[in-house]
C-alpha cells in the first residue's frame, strides 16, 4: 500500500486514488498531419522505465484534482508530487536526495 | 413562471410532507444501536440540511461575493471549515470547490442571486447527501475501524472536515465538537450509499456494547 501526497490534501491512503498512466506525453500540435503511425505512437506506446517514472495521479476519493507524482518504479517511493502544469522535477536531484540519504 | 411555481410549490407543506430521507427504513435500527456507558456511541440521522456546492476561484469577485451572501468566508486550506455547524459552515472540498451546509430550508436562492454573471458554481445539493452524527466515548474508534485517514486530535480537531472514504464508502467526514464525553463526527454519505454507511457504522459500533478484550 502506497501513502501518496496530495498536493492539494496532504497524505492519503493509495486507495483514494487513480493512476493516470505516464505524465508529460503532449497532445500532438496538429493531429491531422500525423501519419498513423505516429498517431499510434502516440496514444498506446508509453516508456517503461526501470527507476525514476513521472506519472499522472488523480485524487478521486478526495479533492478531485489530477496532479504529477514521480515514482521509483524499482521501489515503490514516491520521490517528489507536483501539480498539473509544474515542470517536472530534476530527476538527478531527487536521485541525489536519495542517495545523501 | 416556472419560478413562481416552484415558490409556491417550497411553501406549501405538500413537497416537504412528502419527502423521505434516505435512512426513514433505519430509524428504529439507528435508535436500539445506541451504545451506553464508557465505551458508548451513538448514532443518528440528520436529515434535509441544505447543502449548497460552491465554485469560484479564492480570492475573485465571485468568491467576495459569496461569502457576503453566506456571511461565512471561504475555507482556504484542506480540512478547514469556516462557521458553525449549528449554523451555516463551508467545509473545504478542492482547491475552488467548496459545500456550503446550513439548517434545513435555507435554500440557494441568495447564494446564486449574490453570483450573478461573475465565473463559478452554485448549486443546490441537498439531495446529494444525508447527514450521519456518530457521538460518544468510543466515536473516533469506531470511525478508526475503517477510515484510512489520521484521525488523531494532533492532525483532526473540531472544525475539521475531509473528503475520504468510511469501509468503501466516499464520505464527508466532519468533526463538529469535542467534550468530556467524546468527540461528535458528522459523515456525509451520498443519499445512495447511506443505507450501507448506516449498517456499517451500527455493525462497527456493536462491539463496544461488550467490555473491553484486554
Amino acid at each position: 500500500m502506497i501513502l501518496l501526497e496530495c498536493p492539494y490534501c496532504g497524505p492519503r491512503d493509495e486507495t483514494e486514488y487513480h493512476y493516470g498512466g505516464q505524465a508529460h506525453v503532449a497532445y500532438p500540435e496538429d493531429p491531422n498531419q500525423l501519419t498513423d503511425q505516429e498517431w499510434a505512437q502516440y496514444l498506446f506506446y508509453r516508456d517503461n522505465t526501470k527507476g525514476l517514472f513521472a506519472e499522472r495521479w488523480v485524487h478521486t476519493g478526495g479533492c478531485r484534482r489530477w496532479f504529477n507524482a514521480v515514482r521509483d518504479t524499482v521501489t515503490y517511493e514516491i520521490k517528489a508530487v507536483y501539480r498539473a502544469g509544474e515542470p517536472r522535477p530534476d530527476f538527478d536531484s531527487l536521485t541525489q536526495e536519495g542517495a545523501a540519504k | 413562471m416556472a419560478e413562481q411555481l416552484m415558490e409556491q410549490n417550497v411553501n406549501i407543506q405538500g413537497p416537504a410532507a412528502l419527502r423521505r430521507s434516505p435512512l426513514a427504513h433505519l430509524a428504529g435500527a439507528i435508535e436500539a444501536g445506541a451504545v451506553a456507558g464508557e465505551r458508548g456511541v451513538t448514532l443518528r440521522e440528520i436529515p434535509f440540511l441544505t447543502m449548497v456546492g460552491l465554485r469560484a476561484q479564492p480570492g475573485s469577485a465571485a468568491a467576495a461575493a459569496l461569502e457576503k451572501a453566506a456571511g461565512v468566508a471561504l475555507p482556504t486550506k484542506v480540512g478547514q471549515t469556516t462557521g458553525s455547524a449549528e449554523g451555516t459552515a463551508v467545509l473545504w472540498l478542492g482547491p475552488d470547490e467548496y459545500l456550503l451546509v446550513a439548517p434545513e430550508g435555507t435554500g440557494a436562492g441568495a447564494l446564486t442571486e449574490a453570483l450573478g454573471d461573475e465565473p463559478g458554481a452554485v448549486v443546490d445539493l441537498s439531495a446529494n447527501r444525508t447527514t450521519l452524527e456518530l457521538s460518544g466515548p468510543s466515536a473516533r474508534l469506531v470511525l478508526e475501524k475503517g477510515c484510512n485517514a489520521d484521525l488523531h486530535p494532533r492532525v483532526f480537531g473540531p472544525g475539521t472536515a475531509i473528503t475520504t472514504q468510511l469501509g468503501p464508502v466516499p464520505v464527508l467526514l466532519w468533526q463538529t465538537g469535542e467534550g468530556p464525553s467524546g468527540q461528535t463526527y458528522r459523515i456525509l454519505p451520498r443519499a445512495s450509499f447511506a443505507d450501507y454507511a448506516a449498517r456499517w457504522l451500527l455493525d462497527a459500533m456493536t462491539e463496544f456494547a461488550a467490555p473491553e478484550v484486554p
